[in-house]
C-alpha cells in the first residue's frame, strides 16, 4: 500500500461569509504527481495556502508523513519538507540566482561561506533534476521560465520533499511548460511528491497520476488520471457539460475598423519589438494573433491601445488616424470606442487595493454616468458593478470586496466585464482566459463571439493556440516582431507551430 | 500581493494597534525619565494634566493640534497619490510671505472676516506654488520629490530671512519680523467654546483656524474618496501603470496632488501668525511641517485619524512644556526625545507589534484572521 505524503482531514476555512474550503479530505500519495483542478474561486489556492502555512484552517487536521502536523507559518511548512512555487515569484530581481536561493537560509554568519556551500549544493541539484540555470545570472535578466526554475531550486535547496505548484504554466511558453514537466517527472522519479494546480486539463492528462476536482469549496472527486477524460473532469468541475470548443457561425466581415500600417515599436531599452507590422481589422470578425510569448505581441497591443508610443507607422480607427508616435492617450481612444483588456491584469488592468466597484470604472471614471458634478456617484457606480457581477457571474458577488481577495479567474472577469459592457466598436484583448477555468473560458469565448456577431471588431492576442484556433476568423502569426503568416481557422496546430517557431522564415531566407 | 500583514478586525487595526504603539512609546519614555532620576508616573500625570487638566491646557493642546492637522493632511494628500511630500515645512514657511503681505496691506482697512479669506487664499497659493516646482521636476524630469522638496525647505528658509530682514520688516525695527498686525488681521479666539463647558482659561491662542482645519479635514476626505480627482490620485498612487492604462495623465495628476498638498501645508501658517503671534516672524513654523509626517502616518492617512493624531501631538507639545516647567531635571530636549519616541513607535515602527497581535487574534478566533495569501495571476 502506497504511503501518504500528506493527508488533509476535514479542513474548513471561511473568509467572512465566503466558505472557501468545506470539509476537505485529501490524500496525496508519496512519489506521485497529484493534480488539483476546479473552477475559479473553488478554493484550490486557499487549500494550498493552508498547507503551506499562509492561512490557518478554521478546523481540520493536517498529517505529513502520517504524523499530525501543526503548520502555522511557511517556516513550519518548510521544516516539514513542504515547498511552494508561487505564481508571482518571490524573488529579489537584482540579486543573482545563487543569492536568491540562499536568501533566508544562509548557513553561516559570513555570506562568503554560505555562498560557497550553496554553490556546490546547487550544482548537485541542477545535475540531479535537470534544472540548469546559471547561478550567477541576475534574476531580472532571466526569462520567466528560468525564474520559475529558480523558485523550484529554492524549495529543493530547503529540503523540500513535497512541492506545490499553483498554476505554474500560466506565464510559460509551450516550450517552457514542456521543460517544466520534464523536471517534474524527474522529481517524481527521485521520489519527491508534486501537487500541481492548473486550469489546463491537457496538462493534467499529460503528467499527473491522480487528479482531484474541487467545486465551490468542496472536494467533489478524486480520479486516477488514466481512468478519466478531459470531458469528465470539465463536467465534474462545473457541474454541467462544458463546450471545450465554442460553436460559431461564419463571420460576416464588414468595413475596416482598425487599419494598422507599417507599425514599428521599440521597448524601453530601444530594442525593436514590433517591426513594420501591417494588418486590417474589420467589423464583425475576430482576428487572432498567435505567437510564442515575447515576440512583440504585448508591445503591439500596448501601442494600439495608446499605452506605449510607437516609433513609426500609422493606425486608423474608423478612418481617422490615431496619433501613435506623439501623445496617444488611452482615455481618448476609449472615448472613440476602442476598449482594451490588458495582458497584465494585476498591474495594468486593475488596482488590486481598490474595492471591486472602484475597479469596475477604471478608465471610464470620467463617464457622466458615474459622476455627480465633481463627485463620484457612488450609488450609480455600485449598482453598475452589481449588474456586471450578476451578468458575468463574478464570485463572490460582493462589489465592496477588495479586488486582491478575488480569485485570479474572477479578477479576469472583472476586467472583461468592464471593457465589454462599454459596448466598444473595437475590442482588443490580451490573453483573454489566462488563469480562467473551463466554464469561464466557455463563457468568455461565447461573449467574444457574440460581440463579433453584433458587428464589433475583435483582436485577440493569446499564447494558447487552442484558444486562437477556436476563436479566430483569421489568424496572424507573429515571430520576432513581424507578422510571418496569415491563416484561416482551419489551419492545423502543426502548421501554426512551425510558423510560430519562425521555421518558414528561415527556410525562405536560405 | 497587497500587504503581508494580517487582516484584523477594523477596531483592532485602527484602535488597538495605535494604542499599543503609544503605550510602548510611553513605557520607553518612562525609562528615559527614570534615567534622569525623576518619577515616570508623576511625569505622566503632569504631562496629561498639563494637556487636558485645565481649560488653558486644553486650549493650548488644540492650538498646537490645529497646525498639525493642516500639515498632516498635506502629507496625506500627497501620499494617496504615491508622493512623499516632506516639503511641508518650507511650503508652510513661504506661505508666511503671502500672509504677511495680505495682512500688512489690509489689516488697517478691512475687518478680520474679510482679511482672513484673503489670507487663506494667499497662504494656500504660496504653498501650492512652492510645491509646484518640485512637482513639475518630478513629473517631467523624474527628479525625486523627496530630494527636491527637502531642498526647497532650505530655499524657503533663505527667502524668508531675506524678506523678514528686508521689505517685510518695519524700517525702524531691529527684529526680523513684521510689525504687529492690527485688529483687522487678528483671528478671533475660540476659548469661549471651552469656557462654555465650565473650564477657565487665562489666555490661550486657540482661534478659529482650528475650525478651518476641521473643515479642511472633511474636504480632504471628500476629495480622496468621493471625487473623480481623488479617484485618479489613488489610482496613480497604487499603480502608475494602471493610471496610464486608465488615461490618467501622470504629469497632470502629480502636479495637482502636490499643489493641493502644498496649499494645505501653506494654510498651516495661518494659525501661528494671524491666530497667535499677530506677526510673521523668523522660524514661526518651527518643525510643524515635519510633525505632519508622523501625524499622517499615525492617522493612517485618513482625515479622522489625522485629527486624532494631531491632538495627540498637540498634547505632547503642551503637556511637554508643562513637564519641562514642573520637573527641572527634564529639559526641553527631553521632551523632544519623548516626542521622538512616539514618532518612532507610532509612525516608523507602526507594524512592529502587528504580527504578535495577529497571532493572538488567531489563537482566540482563527476565523477572524488570515495572512493574505500570495495572489498570483490566477492563484
Ligand atoms: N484573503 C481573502 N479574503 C476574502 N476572501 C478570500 C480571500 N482569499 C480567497 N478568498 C475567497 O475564497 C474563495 C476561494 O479562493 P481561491 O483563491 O482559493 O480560489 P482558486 O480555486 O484558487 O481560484 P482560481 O482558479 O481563480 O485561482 C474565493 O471566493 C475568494 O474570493
Ligand atoms: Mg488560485
Amino acid at each position: 500500500m502506497a504511503q501518504a505524503a500528506i493527508e488533509l482531514i476535514g479542513i474548513n476555512k471561511s473568509f467572512g461569509a465566503v466558505r472557501a474550503n468545506r470539509d476537505i479530505n485529501l490524500e496525496i500519495v508519496r512519489g506521485t504527481i497529484h493534480g488539483i483542478v476546479g473552477e475559479n474561486g473553488a478554493g484550490k489556492s486557499t487549500l494550498m495556502s493552508i498547507l503551506y502555512g499562509f492561512y490557518q484552517a478554521d478546523s481540520g487536521e493536517i498529517r505529513v508523513g502520517g504524523q499530525p502536523a501543526s503548520i502555522k507559518t511557511p517556516n513550519d511548512a518548510i521544516a516539514l519538507g513542504i515547498g511552494m512555487v508561487h505564481q508571482h515569484f518571490m524573488l529579489v530581481d537584482n540579486f543573482s540566482v545563487l543569492e536568491n536561493v540562499i536568501l533566508g537560509a544562509e548557513s553561516d554568519a559570513l555570506l562568503k561561506k554560505s555562498i560557497a556551500k550553496a554553490r556546490s549544493e546547487l550544482e548537485r541539484l541542477e545535475r540531479e533534476y535537470g534544472l540548469e540555470v546559471d547561478p550567477d545570472a541576475i534574476i531580472e535578466e532571466l526569462p520567466v521560465g528560468l525564474q520559475q526554475r529558480v523558485e523550484i531550486l529554492k524549495a529543493l535547496y530547503r529540503g523540500a520533499e513535497i512541492l506545490i505548484l499553483d498554476e505554474p504554466t500560466g506565464v510559460l511558453t509551450p516550450a517552457e511548460a514542456d521543460h517544466l514537466f520534464r523536471i517534474l517527472k524527474q522529481l517524481k522519479e527521485q521520489g519527491k511528491t508534486v501537487v500541481l494546480i492548473t486550469h489546463k486539463l491537457r496538462e493534467i492528462m499529460a503528467i499527473t497520476d491522480t487528479v482531484s476536482v474541487m467545486r465551490q469549496g468542496t472536494m467533489v472527486a478524486t480520479r486516477e488520471t488514466k481512468k478519466t477524460t478531459v470531458e469528465e473532469l470539465a463536467e465534474l468541475m462545473v457541474g454541467r457539460r462544458v463546450l471545450l470548443r465554442v460553436e460559431k457561425g461564419e463571420a460576416e466581415a464588414g468595413g475596416v475598423k482598425l487599419a494598422v500600417k507599417n507599425l514599428t515599436v521599440k521597448d524601453s531599452r530601444g530594442v525593436t519589438m514590433v517591426d513594420d507590422v501591417s494588418f486590417d481589422l474589420r467589423a464583425g470578425e475576430i482576428v487572432g494573433i498567435a505567437g510564442v510569448a515575447g515576440n512583440g505581441q504585448s508591445e503591439l497591443l500596448e501601442a494600439i491601445s495608446g499605452i506605449r508610443h510607437a516609433v513609426s507607422g500609422s493606425v486608423m480607427l474608423d478612418g481617422r488616424p490615431i496619433d501613435l508616435t506623439g501623445k496617444a492617450d488611452p482615455g481618448e481612444l476609449r472615448d472613440r470606442g476602442l476598449a482594451h483588456v490588458p495582458e497584465d491584469r494585476h498591474h495594468v488592468g486593475l488596482v488590486l487595493a481598490f474595492e471591486e466597484n472602484e475597479n469596475s470604472i477604471l478608465g471610464y471614471h470620467d463617464d457622466p454616468r458615474y459622476l455627480k458634478g465633481p463627485l463620484l456617484n457612488i450609488e450609480a457606480i455600485r449598482n453598475d458593478a452589481k449588474d456586471k457581477i450578476t451578468k458575468y457571474d463574478i464570485r463572490p458577488a460582493d462589489c465592496r470586496l477588495k479586488t486582491a481577495n478575488f480569485s485570479g479567474g474572477n479578477q479576469q472577469k472583472i476586467v472583461l466585464a468592464r471593457e465589454m459592457e462599454q459596448d466598444p466598436g473595437v475590442l482588443i484583448v490580451g490573453q483573454p482566459t489566462r488563469g480562467v477555468d473551463v466554464g469561464a473560458i466557455e463563457f468568455i469565448h461565447k461573449r467574444l463571439i457574440a460581440m463579433r456577431d453584433q458587428g464589433k471588431a475583435v483582436l485577440v492576442v493569446s499564447v494558447e493556440l487552442d484558444e486562437i484556433r477556436s476563436l479566430s476568423d483569421r489568424i496572424l502569426v507573429m515571430f520576432a516582431g513581424r507578422i510571418v503568416g496569415e491563416r484561416g481557422p482551419e489551419a492545423t496546430e502543426g502548421e501554426l507551430g512551425l510558423l510560430m517557431a519562425g521555421v518558414e522564415q528561415r527556410e525562405a531566407a536560405e | 500581493m497587497s500587504t503581508p500583514y494580517a487582516k484584523l478586525p477594523a477596531w483592532a487595526d485602527y484602535g488597538l494597534i495605535p494604542v499599543i504603539n503609544l503605550f510602548v512609546a510611553f513605557v520607553v519614555a518612562g525609562f528615559v525619565v527614570l534615567l534622569v532620576g525623576e518619577n515616570p508616573f508623576r511625569a505622566a500625570v503632569i504631562l496629561v494634566e498639563g494637556a487636558f487638566g485645565r481649560g488653558t491646557g486644553i486650549a493650548f493642546t488644540l492650538f498646537y493640534a490645529t497646525t498639525f492637522i493642516f500639515s498632516g493632511l498635506s502629507v496625506a494628500v500627497a501620499a494617496h497619490c504615491g508622493l512623499f511630500n516632506i516639503g511641508g515645512e518650507g511650503q508652510g514657511y513661504i506661505a508666511g510671505l503671502g500672509i504677511g503681505v495680505v495682512c500688512l496691506a489690509f489689516d488697517s482697512v478691512l475687518p478680520w472676516w474679510l482679511t482672513f479669506p484673503l489670507a487663506i487664499i494667499a497662504s494656500a497659493a504660496m504653498g501650492a506654488l512652492w510645491a509646484l516646482i518640485p512637482a513639475y521636476l518630478q513629473a517631467k524630469r523624474g527628479s525625486h520629490i523627496v530630494i527636491t522638496t527637502i531642498m526647497f525647505n532650505f530655499i524657503a528658509a533663505s527667502v524668508m530671512v531675506y524678506a523678514l530682514v528686508g521689505f517685510l520688516k518695519p524700517a525702524s525695527s531691529m527684529a526680523p519680523q513684521t510689525r504687529t498686525f492690527l485688529d483687522g488681521a487678528q483671528l478671533p479666539k475660540l476659548n469661549w467654546v471651552i469656557e462654555l463647558f465650565g473650564a477657565k482659561i487665562r489666555s490661550a491662542p486657540l482661534n478659529i483656524s482650528f475650525l478651518l482645519a476641521l473643515v479642511m479635514a472633511y474636504l480632504v476626505w471628500l476629495l480622496i474618496w468621493r471625487t473623480r480627482l481623488g479617484y485618479e490620485m489613488r489610482t496613480y498612487g497604487h499603480s502608475s501603470k494602471a493610471a496610464r492604462y486608465a488615461g490618467i495623465s501622470e504629469i497632470r495628476i502629480v502636479i495637482i496632488a502636490m499643489m493641493i498638498s502644498g496649499a494645505l501645508a501653506g494654510m498651516m501658517a495661518l494659525n501661528p501668525t494671524m491666530g497667535d503671534q499677530h506677526n510673521v516672524a523668523l522660524d514661526f513654523v518651527s518643525g510643524a511641517g515635519f510633525v505632519g509626517i508622523a501625524v499622517a502616518l499615525m492617522g493612517r492617512l485618513h482625515p479622522v485619524g489625522i485629527v486624532l493624531a494631531a491632538i495627540l501631538f498637540g498634547m505632547l507639545y503642551q503637556g511637554g512644556a508643562e513637564l519641562a516647567f514642573e520637573m527641572p531635571a527634564i529639559s526641553r530636549d527631553m521632551i523632544v526625545i519623548i516626542q521622538g519616541l512616539v514618532i518612532l513607535f507610532a509612525g516608523a515602527l507602526e507594524h512592529m507589534f502587528r504580527p504578535y497581535i495577529q497571532a493572538l487574534f488567531a489563537s482566540i478566533s482563527p476565523k477572524a484572521v488570515g495572512i493574505e495569501a500570495v495572489k498570483g495571476k490566477g492563484a
